[in-house]
């Protein structure tokens, strides 16, 4: 498991470029259901 | 006139279009989600650790798929901004709106996966190579296609003004996709093409193909949820 997350010593590029990756999908998300209560109202 | 191209004009209508959009983004959540969970167990769990890069090259799974999707909206946006300038329609300039967003997120994934990837294999996490400068210019073309639409009042003129920019634009697609041929470049060449067998291990490539599926899946929900928006805040 440890060593899953050291990616042979690339933790820091690997796991940087999954982890911004998903945050910004996650943040269009979360704007376009914010967007889509707005439109709503 | 057949009945299937009547099919086709009834939905150029933004009111007929809106619940179809409905559809489409549901069933494209849920397959976005599937295949992200199989295109990341296979790029974690199942290609092998490559012989030169070691494990820093699994950010081939997100880096390829947002490169080809930043290119690929730009050409879906530019295609929908020139028929809402031909022929007038409203949904098509919508479309244009709606794509926008998601193309510029995808370009800016490339670009940030591509730097820290450049850092361990090339040294550096930036270097002003034809690749990554015209990778560069097309996230300006979004961000200038958005900010243009927004600095104008009127929707119909904002379509228009954002089209002829969308249009003009989009000479950057094929500099971006032939400047490692083109140029002496840092970046490497394709590693997939459609003339030549895949450079890579058939499980890699599986992953990467997974991925960017699960990348057109996305963006097809995130756009219709979006032009479903823009047909609201229009068409009130």
């Amino acid at each position: 498991m440890k060593e899953f997350f050291a990616m042979g010593g690339y933790a820091w590029y690997v796991w940087g470029s999954y982890g911004v990756t998903f945050l910004l999908l996650l943040a269009e998300i979360l704007l376009l259901r914010k967007r889509t209560r707005e439109a709503k109202a | 006139m057949t009945a299937r191209s009547i099919h086709w004009f009834w939905y150029a209508s933004p009111q007929t279009f809106f619940p179809l959009a409905g559809h489409i983004a549901r069933v494209c959540w849920v397959l976005a989600a599937l295949l992200a969970a199989a295109g990341l167990y296979i790029g974690f769990f199942v290609a092998p650790t490559d012989a030169q890069q070691g494990e820093a090259y699994r950010i081939i799974f997100i880096h390829v798929p947002a490169a080809w999707m930043s290119m690929f909206l730009y050409v879906v946006m530019a295609f929908w901004a020139a028929l809402g300038l031909s022929f007038n329609t409203r949904l098509s300039s919508m479309m244009a709106s709606a794509l926008a967003p998601t193309g510029a997120l995808f370009t800016f994934i490339a670009l940030w996966t591509g730097s820290l990837w450049g850092r361990p294999t090339w040294g550096t996490y930036w270097v002003w190579d034809a690749r990554l400068t015209s990778e560069l210019i097309l996230l300006f073309l979004y961000l200038g296609f958005m900010a243009l639409q927004a600095a104008i009042d009127d929707p119909r003129r904002a379509d228009r003004a954002g089209a002829l920019l969308a249009i003009v634009g989009v000479v950057n697609v094929p500099i971006i996709y032939y400047s490692v041929q083109w140029w002496n470049t840092l970046h490497q060449g394709a590693s997939v093409s459609l003339r030549s067998s895949p450079a890579m291990a058939a499980t890699m490539l599986t992953g990467m193909l997974v991925m960017a599926f699960a990348f057109w899946a996305y963006s097809i929900a995130a756009v219709m949820v979006r032009v479903r928006c823009i047909i609201r805040e229009r068409e009130a």
